[in-house]
């Protein structure tokens, strides 16, 4: 077997290459939505695939990371004799960061990796080239569907995990930990403010916006049959985790200077 | 059928179509990475003409075809279809000019996810202003010509791989378009298949006289081509008498080393002393 050498001016020019091909999707596929046709049955379809087909994962997700947060805060606050201060604890760290990103990173686990492979193999079959030579452009058919569908459906996801993490809260508080409902919920629901529930939605938004395009580019980059289709669905996955980690670190801090939120 | 789709509106189109010419490759070079794989092709496909295409695998046949769709851009050369030089144009402009070229891919490239109905009427539908009357109509009579009208609602993995051949054709041929591609419709099927496949093409050519560049591994598939029409009345395909030659012409081009070594009749194909050509049609 011959070996390659590595040359990193190559290596940085495909990486440049990329980045280039992966923005003029993502702006190609944002356009599309001011330019008819719009395909809302294509729209709507992806709604339910993602939204509807999402919610089982979402709700179990939602629900037991609100529950151990309660568990893994009891002892801590316990030490300090603040246990009724749980609800706060998990309704913040629910609203602000755990719903969006763990929703953000289960639904990229079921969403992107499915639109990788899915459009993958559409390009290995010709699919695509058919698609285009039939007249239809597959980023307005394909690809702006789903990252329209991804954006919406990931907000309201977000809002029932958020919602199932503190039933989850409420669930250990109340039944393991003795605490009174009424007094978790009441904690929960107070401390909440405008900047918590702003931070908390703005961030689903990007995040859907991050599924979809990385997930319908590796899948329309895919090369080399289906063992081209398996790397780009791994490489969705792991792209579109990363970089929801890496962003929401970004966002977090952004709101932070520029709106002034604590 | 309804009436075929109108002609391109453009200035060249009068041009083109006083020189008669479906499809136009001047000097086109095209490479992937190191590998030159066409290198200063020039052809021309006639209004009407029937082009059958060959050489080894991975000589560029099918890399023809999508240049010709626009699908690809030559790194060199300029390329007209149906008087339009299309080597400039953007995807959006391609739209166009791929609204009056059926293409019938290799492997067929049915979209897996939509019955056949859904498939043959794919252009239709995205055209977004044809009644649904229009439409069912046309899918059947596309379906019919290809005899296939009781797959209506079958899906892609259901078919035969020569029944799914003879749906993309239908699908190819819907719109009746001006210039139809085909690339290796026989490849991967069993002879009786292939040579079912080659009647409906014929079908096709004779009735409609669609300019079509055809790919193939088959020299015996362009050889039926040239040597056959179809017969309405018996609905099948008829050897012709020995020395006349079909309405369709049909020319033959061979490809070697990236460019063009042969590009001329049955005739002029058998007669040639090229070694590599002997050796090919041997």
């Amino acid at each position: 077997m011959e070996l390659e050498l590595f040359s990193p001016a190559e290596f940085a020019k495909d990486k440049i290459l990329a980045i280039q091909d992966y923005a003029m999707l993502a702006g190609r596929a944002m356009g599309n939505l001011f330019q008819r046709p719009l395909y809302l049955g294509d729209m709507m379809q992806q709604a339910d695939l993602i939204g509807f087909g999402s919610l089982p994962i979402v709700v179990l997700t939602g629900f037991f990371t609100g529950a151990v947060l309660a568990v893994n805060s009891a002892a801590t606050l316990g030490r300090f004799g603040s246990l009724s201060l749980i609800g706060q604890l998990v309704s913040i760290s629910m609203v602000r960061e755990l719903g969006p990103v763990l929703t953000g990173l289960m639904v990229t686990g079921r969403n992107a990796s499915g639109m990788a492979s899915e459009l993958g193999s559409m390009v290995v079959t010709e699919q695509i080239d058919a698609m285009r030579a039939l007249g239809t452009d597959p980023i307005k058919k394909l690809v702006t569907p789903r990252l329209f569908a991804t954006v919406i459906m990931l907000f309201f996801l977000t809002i029932i995990s958020d919602l199932m993490g503190l039933i989850g809260g409420n669930f250990v508080s109340t039944l393991m930990l003795g605490l009174n409902s009424r007094e978790y919920w009441t904690s929960a629901w107070q401390t909440l403010v405008f900047s918590d529930v702003f931070t908390g939605l703005i961030k689903p938004v990007i995040f859907g916006f991050i599924i979809a395009s990385v997930g319908c580019y590796y899948g329309i980059s895919a090369k080399g049959g289906t063992q081209g289709v398996g790397r780009a669905t791994t490489q969705a996955v792991v792209a579109a985790s990363v970089l929801i980690l890496v962003v929401d670190f970004f966002v977090t801090r952004l709101l932070y200077v520029l709106l002034g939120f604590h | 059928m309804s009436a075929p789709t109108p002609p391109i509106p453009s200035a060249d189109s009068a041009k083109a179509e006083s020189r008669g010419d479906a499809i136009v490759f001047e000097d086109v070079a095209i490479a992937f990475d190191e590998n030159r794989v066409l290198d200063g092709i020039s052809f021309r496909l006639a209004r009407g003409e029937c082009k059958a295409l060959f050489g080894v695998a991975g000589s560029g046949k099918s890399t023809i075809l999508k240049l010709a769709l626009g699908l690809m851009k030559p790194d060199q050369g300029r390329i007209s279809v149906l008087g339009q030089d299309i080597t400039d144009m953007t995807e959006a402009q391609l739209f166009e000019v791929r609204r009056h070229v059926g293409m019938v891919f290799q492997e067929s490239a049915l979209f897996d996810s939509l019955n056949v109905k859904e498939n043959v009427a794919f252009r239709l539908m995205e055209e977004h202003d044809v009644a649904q009357e229009e439409i069912d109509g046309r899918v059947k009579e596309a379906l019919q010509f290809v005899e296939l009208e009781h797959t209506l609602n079958m899906f892609p993995s259901e078919l035969s791989g020569g029944m799914r051949r003879r749906v993309a054709i239908a699908r190819g041929m819907i719109t009746q378009p001006d210039v139809l591609l085909y690339d290796s419709p026989t490849g991967g099927l069993d002879p009786v298949t292939s040579t079912r496949i080659i009647e409906l093409i014929i079908k096709q050519r004779d009735e409609y006289k669609t300019s079509s560049l055809m790919v193939t591994h088959r020299l015996q598939d362009a050889f039926i081509m040239a040597t056959h029409h179809f017969d309405k009345q018996t609905n099948q395909m008829q050897s012709l008498p020995r020395g006349q030659q079909g309405e369709v012409p049909m020319s033959f081009l061979l490809l070697h080393d990236g460019k063009v070594l042969f590009d001329g009749d049955a005739v002029e194909l058998k007669k040639s002393q090229d070694p590599y050509i002997r050796e090919y049609i041997s």
